[in-house]
């Protein structure tokens, strides 16, 4: 009757990790994961010996101790001696298990002497990251096609677990993560390191790992942020630190370029179907998550933009492209001036205009962006 | 036993009943009361279940099949609210108005006025919170914690009518609690002190303290909500000065009380059926007073233990974890005493015993995960996963339904003056027991493995896990209308009930003829 139990969590222990982190946390792969992973075991190994025993016990009174086995029963109903036992053992436990949590809790809240620092911002629903060492930031979306989550298409090994661009830190290097928000709380979580820090609007928390084995980890929000909870995945890469450095050069000398060109192509002008074509895939990407694919919205939460408001008045142009490259205050509305490049903001405001019966007609450029982007 | 039978008579004849509508509407009788609070708490515990029903149905694969995701969110909100306001909260104040007055010998409650009004506003307030579900723009989305400011500046205008009704929720509780409490230190029976008094008795008493203390600050917390989202205040935005993580301290400095409060009064149930079914006194009655005591009190220092992550100082962790860690001690007491009192008793295994012995086994495993999770460093893995989903699942249907179930098949004899149909009970119990399991226990595993709480879908991985759990969960709600069954089977007839059906119970209320007539103890019995 003991010995099943036992029995069962030694099969447990001894499966490959694996097969076990399916049903059990992961391990990971830093030192401090390996201390969590430890003390998740232990603190679980004391309540099963304390379960056993109670619940032995329990087992044992009703099988011996039922009427038809133990018609007169015993009539006592105090001991001090016992309950003092009782109380006491249960505290030298615990006290000796407060022992190694405290070391751990200490050394995972210690963020000083970091080697690489990594600005993390949540927003609905994605993630930004801004290297604090070199000059390169970006977001991070969900990659997993609509078709998959709809059951249109098969879903594939990494769904609802996959970026489009992921976070890329060093191995074997102190890094240090400032963790906030623009909009509602979110929580940055990577199982494999261990740590989970809520992105709170308005104020920063530290966090940092260092992780031994180069490789790609998956982790997701933590915390309920609205509707699209469940579809704001984190993947970090984890690169030997040489070519961890050869990754940042090229993505530096990446986004300058990419700024330059955006400065040239501010003289030039796009065709009406080149601004259509780049502003629905934009549009899908990024608005569709609140506006929807159809242009209509969730009444009541998101306002429609076919056949209404700012979108579809040809006299609201300039407010228009207000409203999406400065937000709108005390509103889920993000500011996306920041976020989209202005060639990509002038397709995707020329396809709401132009898009769901919306018959403007008028073309956005690049230049109209700037133009508001400087008053 | 002659005796019995003719005060039955004698009361009967007696009994001024009102009939009609108006019987309801304007009573004061505890026993109505207590009954109309207990229908209203079953009504609630089938709209909340049937919620959680959609849940585990969007759940039951990967993918989104049925439901939008804002509507899912809806659904795993007012779940929430429902259980927790509707369900468990209105059966223990039905129970302790049905209960107490017959336990301390007292012929009804102190304030039985207040005790009409503090039922008839409930009703009105669920109907404003599932009423909002209609709303343009849907219901409440933001979890039944409204963590601003999802919940202010990104949440539906069905905000203000959740904050409404968390008010007239708070109210009707606060009332309750003032009752009990009055009720308690004026009208026990001659000899009824207070070290004589059931635990039922005992822990509700404490429990009332705690509504009183806390109940306010919920409703300080929504009405902050309330003011950021419409009137222009910032007390959550950080734009204006305001701090998000203090919603989340107030709101936790009443939701940790909170769990106590629908938990205390279980061990007052669970203290008085396995003494009568062990035939045996209650080990430890004296230790049980005082661990309750110390319960309540501890449950005023560790509310942060819900927020580890949100970036406290290590210290204010450390505090919090080392305190949490604590209530382990008293709780452990609790459990310990019921151990003993079963030790080298004569027990039977009549259906309220069952859920009381179920009741034990599965809010220790309860127990345990909560005392995993206040391993700090572990709880960062742990927090906002499934494994916390599958830990308050245990302590609040495992532990807090299952106490209540136990306390109708031990009252329902009392109550009705009919037994109850024994098969039909313990069908339902063994299918609510495997069923429980089958839904509960996979989530810790799924938690475990990384699946985040409150999502519509899920990486594949996680797909067996979540299948196993909705059969578990499609199987105990419809376990539940066998309960709905058995007690309506009760009510219209059956073997008729002794004044004390069951040979080791204990207490004044057994000393009455069942049903208990209704109008009890007006003249006080004397209590030796």
């Amino acid at each position: 009757m003991k010995m099943k139990p036992l029995w069962v969590l030694l099969t447990l222990t001894s499966l490959p990790a694996a097969a076990q982190s399916r049903l059990n946390m992961t391990q990971g792969v830093t030192e401090i994961s390996n201390q969590v992973y430890d003390l998740h075991m232990i603190i679980f190994y004391i309540c099963c010996v304390i379960g056993v025993i109670v619940f032995g016990l329990m087992f044992i009174s009703i099988i011996r101790h039922r009427k038809s086995k133990n018609p007169n029963p015993a009539n006592f109903h105090e001991n001090v001696k016992v309950e003092i036992a009782w109380t006491i053992v249960p505290l030298l436990i615990l006290a000796g298990m407060a022992v190694p949590a405290t070391t751990t809790l200490i050394a995972m809240e210690d963020t000083s002497d970091a080697d690489v620092t990594v600005q993390v911002t949540g927003s609905q629903w994605k993630w930004h990251y801004k290297y604090f060492e070199n000059d390169v930031e970006y977001y991070s979306r969900l990659a997993t096609q609509r078709e998959q989550i709809n059951n249109k298409f098969e879903k594939e090994e990494n769904y609802l677990l996959e970026v489009d661009r992921p976070l890329v830190i060093p191995t074997d290097k102190k890094v240090r993560f400032l963790v906030t928000s623009d909009d509602v709380i979110h929580s940055w979580w990577v199982p494999d390191f261990a740590i989970k820090k809520d992105a709170n609007p308005g104020f920063i928390n530290e966090i940092w790992t260092k992780v031994d084995e180069p490789g790609i980890y998956r982790g997701q929000c933590a915390e309920l942020c609205g509707k699209d909870h469940g579809f704001m995945p984190i993947v970090v890469i984890a690169k030997e630190p040489a070519e961890y450095q050869k990754w940042i050069t090229e993505k530096e000398a990446e986004q300058q370029a990419a700024q330059e060109r955006e400065q040239e192509l501010l003289a030039m002008e796009m065709s009406k179907d080149e601004l259509m074509d780049l502003g629905e895939k934009v549009y899908n990407s990024t608005c569709a998550a609140c506006h929807q694919a159809n242009g209509q919205g969730v009444n009541g939460v998101f306002p429609a933009l076919a056949g209404s408001g700012v979108a579809a008045d040809s006299e609201a142009q300039h407010e228009h492209i207000d409203i999406v490259v400065n937000g709108v205050t005390g509103t889920a509305m993000q500011a996306f001036g920041s976020q989209l490049s202005m060639r990509e903001l002038a397709a995707v405001i020329t396809y709401e205009r132009n898009a769901w019966g919306n018959d403007t007609g008028d073309l956005i450029q690049a230049a109209d962006i700037n133009e508001v982007m400087n008053q | 036993m002659s005796t019995a039978v003719e005060d039955t008579h004698h009361d009967t004849h007696h009994d001024h009943k009102p009939y009609g509508i108006g019987r309801w509407l304007f009573t004061t009788n505890h026993k109505d009361i207590g009954s109309m609070y207990l229908w209203l708490s079953f009504t609630m515990f089938l709209v909340g279940g049937a919620m959680a029903m959609v849940i585990r149905a969007e759940l039951f694969q990967p993918g989104l099949q049925l439901i939008e995701p804002q509507f899912f969110n809806q659904m795993t909100t007012v779940h929430g609210l429902v259980m927790i306001f509707g369900a468990v909260m209105p059966a223990f104040t039905g129970l302790a108005n049905w209960m107490i007055p017959m336990m301390i010998g007292a012929p009804d409650m102190a304030l039985p006025r207040m005790n009409n009004w503090s039922f008839w506003i409930l009703p009105f307030a669920f109907l404003i919170l599932l009423g909002s579900l209609f709303m343009e723009g849907g219901g409440p989305a933001f979890g039944w914690t409204a963590y601003a400011p999802l919940s202010t500046t990104y949440s539906s205008d069905s905000t203000a009518l959740f904050v409404f009704s968390v008010h007239i929720m708070g109210i009707s509780s606060i009332m309750g609690a003032i009752n009990v409490i009055v009720t308690i230190m004026n009208m026990r029976a001659p000899g009824m002190s207070y070290m004589k008094m059931p635990l039922f008795a005992w822990t509700w008493f404490i429990t009332a303290f705690l509504l009183i203390a806390v109940m306010p600050v919920l409703a300080g917390a929504v009405t902050m909500l309330l003011t950021d989202k419409y009137f222009g205040t910032s007390f959550f935005d950080a734009a204006g000065g305001g701090d998000p993580v203090m919603y989340q301290h107030i709101f936790w400095f009443f939701g940790h009380p909170e769990v106590y409060i629908m938990i205390l009064p279980s061990f007052g149930i669970i203290s008085a059926i396995i003494p009568a079914f062990a035939r045996k006194p209650l080990f430890g009655y004296a230790s049980m007073v005082y661990a309750t005591a110390a319960i309540a009190l501890l449950s005023f220092l560790v509310w942060a233990h819900h927020m580890f992550t949100t970036g406290m100082p290590v210290f204010a962790e450390l505090f919090f974890m080392y305190c949490t860690m604590l209530i382990a001690v008293p709780t452990g007491v609790k459990i310990f005493n019921w151990v003993a009192t079963m030790w080298r008793g004569s027990m039977t295994f009549e259906t309220p015993m069952l859920f009381a012995l179920a009741f034990v086994i599965l809010f220790t495993i309860g127990g345990f995960s909560g005392l995993m999770l206040a391993i700090i460093p572990a709880d960062f893995q742990y927090h906002d996963t499934y494994f916390v989903v599958a830990h308050f699942h245990y302590v609040l249907v495992t532990g807090a339904i299952f106490s209540i179930m136990a306390a109708a098949y031990y009252w329902l004899p009392k109550w009705t003056g009919h037994m109850y149909d024994s098969t039909l009970a313990k069908t339902h119990f063994w299918t609510s027991l495997i069923s429980v399991n089958v839904l509960f226990f996979p989530m810790h595993f799924a938690g475990l493995a990384g699946m985040p709480r409150r999502i519509p879908d899920y990486a594949t991985q996680f797909a067996d896990i979540n299948q196993i759990a909705s059969i578990g969960g499609f199987a105990f709600g419809l376990s539940q209308l066998i309960f709905l069954w058995v007690v309506i089977k009760c009510v219209k007839g059956g073997e008729k009930a002794a004044a004390k059906p069951w040979d080791g119970a204990e207490g004044l209320e057994w000393t009455v003829p069942s049903p208990a007539p209704y109008h009890t103890f007006e003249k006080p019995p004397k209590v030796e």
